[in-house]
């Protein structure tokens, strides 16, 4: 064991240990990204019921009961389950190669901060077949749905998200601790790699939130089973207060989610570009500024709750400025390829498309912030249409750009170029099918999380369910090519597996070894 | 099928061609509408106006952005030649692009401001509507007037589970719609009776929480006549889809008629409360508001949903005391789903239903509620 991980050829039974026990950077990255997959199959299934039964008006296929625990089970998951374990995981692979590191700073919980997640979800997923069904209050739970009318289930829930919650922050802790103390010689600060970056800074937001988060679901606990009146009206306890608690996580949190991507597509587009990112410093600068301002505009998620004028008026402009530095990041990225040599290798059609998507994905996102304008827009479809802009093209298209671009460093096997451009025209044009007519529906009046409609959303939800069916199957060929790859794939020699491709995560050996930098790099 | 084909490939048409006429002609229930309804009030006019600016001040940033980044794509590939440059800083465009979109959003700040203050323009009302939401309607109630009644979904489960064709108003159809009159400045003050819901009417821009505990209010003044459809959009449980809004805007006149039968009518029903009903009656109108207010939760055939809803067929309560049955529907049950109904149905409805559950599946007790029963225990609380 000692030399090198053990095989199947050891046995299952070593085999099987390797991977519960490991304390190995790469080893936990892969699990997590391989959970992380797997968690998108079953939050992709919930999706696809969801859009089955909204494929036409009336209800065809399930109980509006059970619409409500897809919608909130689609959302939790895609979340909780899909887009932080994969960049976690994307985390713990390349920050230690990234800087020189031999593993993570505090490996033995960096094995607990994954092992815990499977059971959090187990347990949230296994409230789906108990007596009165699964959370049914949105991902959002607002209460009283979530406490006085929730099914009895929300106790199951209300434990998931605490472990959830404490994975998430063993992890940030973690990377903060690696790259705090960790660095290969000469590996300033002003010299890290955008991704590790963005990582940094997405972790303390996860430090300073997940407690919120935790804070939240405790006093909706003791709402349900104590006898306190956190939330409850009746109570002199104040359903608004859930609201602003809520998003003080869940502004921060979308930013969770979206920062790791920045940092993803601030490697490709450069690699594939032949030329180095420009602005590296006002990237730093402006990723640190939205984390700060993520803070400080949670309410415009509630600019329907009569809020008084000036607190509206303030969550606006505030919300308005977020623009600002996202714009700087969209203009350093194409500025990047400004003069480069470019290519089109599946992974920089990712982050072109990332580029192109989530700032459409903003656009929208500064309309929904101008208030009286929003108050035609909140809680319909054009928000559905501007997150999944942005999380979707955003977050899991870089992601998929992130496979692509280390797979071959990972396993030692270059992926089939062929099917990975097919997989992202497929991908790209089943996502804009899906959600673009979701921005007329919502314009049109056509509320969220119905879980029937009227004749006059027909056509466009039936257009908008073909889009997601193929853009459900663009991820079954994502895993296709991914197990192609690994099983099959032509083998990759050079340590640089990309032309254009800097830094130290190149000059390790392909396929990367068990363990690398166990002395630490000189970084120029 | 084919002729919605042809409906949706004009519509992508119609899109592609005739950008600047987005939104302009607007048919209420067209299929293919794109864009914000105009809408019939200053607030909506307001709402669609600011829109409208950041439509296009996003469009023109956009066409500027994708432009140039299409423009890379095709100059600088190396597949034509190109050899990277090594530049990676620039200080004046990095200011540039920080500084022209500041500029760009203040002055933006200034319509989306004036905007906002005309939403919040609630003051000196001339009719005041108290709106409050349930778990699955709404309750409209006109201040001042001894005016107030409830108003739900009027389609029937039948066209919802396809077992009857969808009629043409398929979920935009309600008992009993809201009723204003033209050039009058209304002011809703909206609540929430159970779980927070939401009161939309696009065609107002107004759009309220309903939250239990609390009121936010709108406003609107219109001058046209019309019926305006809109939604419920905060999840409020499995009938969210469910309880859709309808406002019947009247002519002056016709709104003073309609409101003096409204109060004729309150009159009436207070003389039928002392009259003795017959088990028949109160049978038939009990079936009628059962299927309407209980059965979205304890199911037609009173067998409630196990774990979640209770049953009623069988359910000690039912056949248990009379008064302990008035009692669960006037006081509900606190901390869970079951609500008050003592204002949501009259004594008439409540002694009926009261009737019908405690004789209905098999539940043969045999007794007669009537609404004076009801009315006494309201009393003697
Ligand atoms: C320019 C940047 C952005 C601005 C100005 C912005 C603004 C907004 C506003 C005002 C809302 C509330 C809409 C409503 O409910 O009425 C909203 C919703 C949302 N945004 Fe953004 N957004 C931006 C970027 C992002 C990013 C990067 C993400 C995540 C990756 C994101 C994820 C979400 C989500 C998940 C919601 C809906 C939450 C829910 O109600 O379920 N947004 N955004
Ligand atoms: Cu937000």
């Amino acid at each position: 064991m000692a030399h090198g991980p053990a095989t199947l050829a050891d046995g299952w039974k070593a085999y099987i240990s390797r991977w519960v026990f490991t304390t190995n950077h790469k080893d936990i990255g892969t699990l997590y990204l391989w959970f992380s997959f797997a968690m998108f199959i079953l939050g992709g299934a919930f999706a696809m019921i969801i859009r089955a039964e909204l494929f036409q008006p009336g209800m065809q296929l399930i109980k509006p009961e059970f619409f409500n625990q897809m919608t909130t089970m689609h959302g939790l998951v895609m979340v909780f389950g899909v887009i932080m374990p994969a960049f976690v995981g994307l985390a713990n692979w390349m920050i230690p190669l990234m800087i020189g590191a031999p593993d993570m700073a505090l490996p033995r919980m960096n094995n607990l901060s994954f092992w815990i997640l499977p059971f959090a979800f187990a347990i949230l997923t296994s409230t789906l077949f108990m007596e009165g069904g699964g959370p049914n209050f949105g991902w959002t739970f607002y209460a009283p749905l979530s406490t006085t009318y929730a099914p009895e289930s929300v106790n199951f829930f209300i434990f998931a998200i605490h472990i959830m919650g404490a994975s998430s922050i063993m992890g940030s802790i973690n990377i903060i601790a690696t790259v705090m103390n960790m660095r290969a010689p000469g590996m300033t600060y002003m010299k890290m790699p955008l991704f590790v970056w963005t990582w940094v800074i997405t972790a303390f937001l996860l430090v300073a939130v997940m407690p919120v988060l935790a804070g939240a679901v405790t006093m909706m606990l003791m709402d349900i089973n104590f006898g306190t009146s956190f939330f409850n009206a009746a109570g002199g306890g104040d359903p608004v207060l859930f609201q602003h608690v809520f998003w003080f996580f869940g502004h921060p949190e979308v930013y969770i989610i979206i920062l790791p991507a920045f940092g993803v597509v601030s490697q490709i587009i450069p690699t594939f570009s032949r030329k180095p990112l420009f602005g590296y410093s006002s990237m730093v600068y402006a990723t640190a500024a939205i984390a700060f301002l993520s803070f400080i505009v949670w309410a415009h998620h509630m600019f329907t709750v009569g809020m008084p004028i000036a607190g509206e008026l303030y969550f606006m402009y505030a919300t308005m400025l977020i623009a600002v530095p996202t714009g700087v990041k969209v203009f350093n990225w194409i500025t990047t390829m400004y003069k480069g040599s470019l290519t089109f290798e599946t992974p920089m059609l990712f982050s072109i498309a990332f580029v192109i998507l989530f700032t459409f994905g903003g656009f929208t996102g500064l309309m929904l912030s101008i208030a009286a304008a929003d108050m035609q827009y909140h809680d319909t479809y054009f928000v559905v249409a501007h997150f999944h802009y942005v999380m979707v093209a955003g977050a899991v298209f870089s992601g998929t750009a992130a496979i692509y671009y280390w797979l071959p460093k990972w396993c030692g096997k270059m992926y089939n170029e062929t099917m990975g451009q097919v997989q992202f025209w497929v991908a790209f044009i089943g996502f804009n099918i899906a959600f673009m007519p979701q921005h007329f529906l919502g314009l049109a009046g056509m509320p969220r999380r119905y879980a029937d409609y009227g004749l006059q959303f027909a056509d466009w939800n039936m257009v908008s369910s073909v889009g997601a069916f193929i853009y459900g199957g663009a991820q079954i060929m994502l895993l296709f090519n991914v197990i192609m790859t690994i099983r099959k794939g032509k083998p990759v020699v050079e340590d640089k597996v990309w032309e254009g491709a800097e830094g130290l995560e190149w000059t390790v050996a392909t396929p990367a070894p068990y363990h690398t930098f166990e002395k630490p790099p000189l970084y120029k | 099928m084919l002729k919605r084909a042809k409906a949706l490939f004009l519509s992508l048409l119609s899109l592609v061609v005739s950008l600047p006429a987005l939104g302009s002609a607007v048919v209420e229930t067209s299929t293919r509408q794109l864009n914000m309804p105009q809408g019939v009030t200053e607030v909506s006019q307001a709402a669609y106006d600011i829109h409208m600016i950041m439509v296009w001040v996003c469009t023109v940033i956009g066409v500027g952005v994708f432009g140039f980044m299409f423009y890379v794509m095709y100059a600088h590939r190396k597949s034509r030649g190109a050899v990277a440059e090594n530049f990676h800083e620039n200080l004046v465009v990095e200011l540039l692009w920080t500084i022209v979109p500041a500029i760009i959003l203040i002055i933006m700040a200034f319509p989306a401001t004036t905007a906002l203050l005309k939403v919040y323009d609630t003051d000196n009302p001339d009719i005041e509507i108290k709106i409050t939401g349930y778990q699955w309607k709404w309750q409209y109630e006109y201040l001042g007037e001894g005016v107030k009644f409830m108003s739900e979904l009027n389609t029937s489960l039948d066209e919802v589970y396809g077992r009857a064709p969808k009629g043409e108003h398929y979920l935009r159809e309600v008992t009993e719609p809201l009723v204003l009159p033209v050039g009058k400045k209304i002011r809703f003050l909206v609540t929430g009776n159970d779980v927070i819901h939401s009161w939309w009417v696009p065609d107002f821009g107004v759009k309220r929480d309903a939250i239990p505990g609390l009121f936010t209010s709108g406003w609107a003044k219109t001058d046209e006549p019309g019926i305006y459809v809109g939604e419920c959009t905060e999840l409020c449980g499995l009938g969210h889809a469910f309880m859709p809004v309808v406002v019947e805007v009247k002519e002056e006149a016709e709104y003073n008629e309609w409101l003096a039968g409204k109060k004729a009518e309150a009159v009436e029903y207070a003389s039928t409360i002392g009259k003795e009903w017959t088990a028949e009656e109160l049978m038939t109108k009990g079936e009628g508001v059962y299927l309407q207010s209980c059965a979205g939760c304890h199911q037609a055939d009173g067998g409630g949903i196990p774990g979640v809803f209770p049953a009623i067929k069988g359910s000690p309560i039912a056949l248990g005391p009379q008064i302990g049955h008035i009692a669960v529907l006037i006081d509900g049950v606190p901390g869970s789903a079951m609500q008050s109904f003592a204002d949501q149905l009259s004594e008439v409805n409540i002694a009926a239903v009261i009737h019908y559950q405690r004789n209905a599946w098999g539940n043969n007790v045999g007794d007669v509620t009537q609404p004076i029963d009801v009315l006494n225990y309201k009393q003697s609380k």
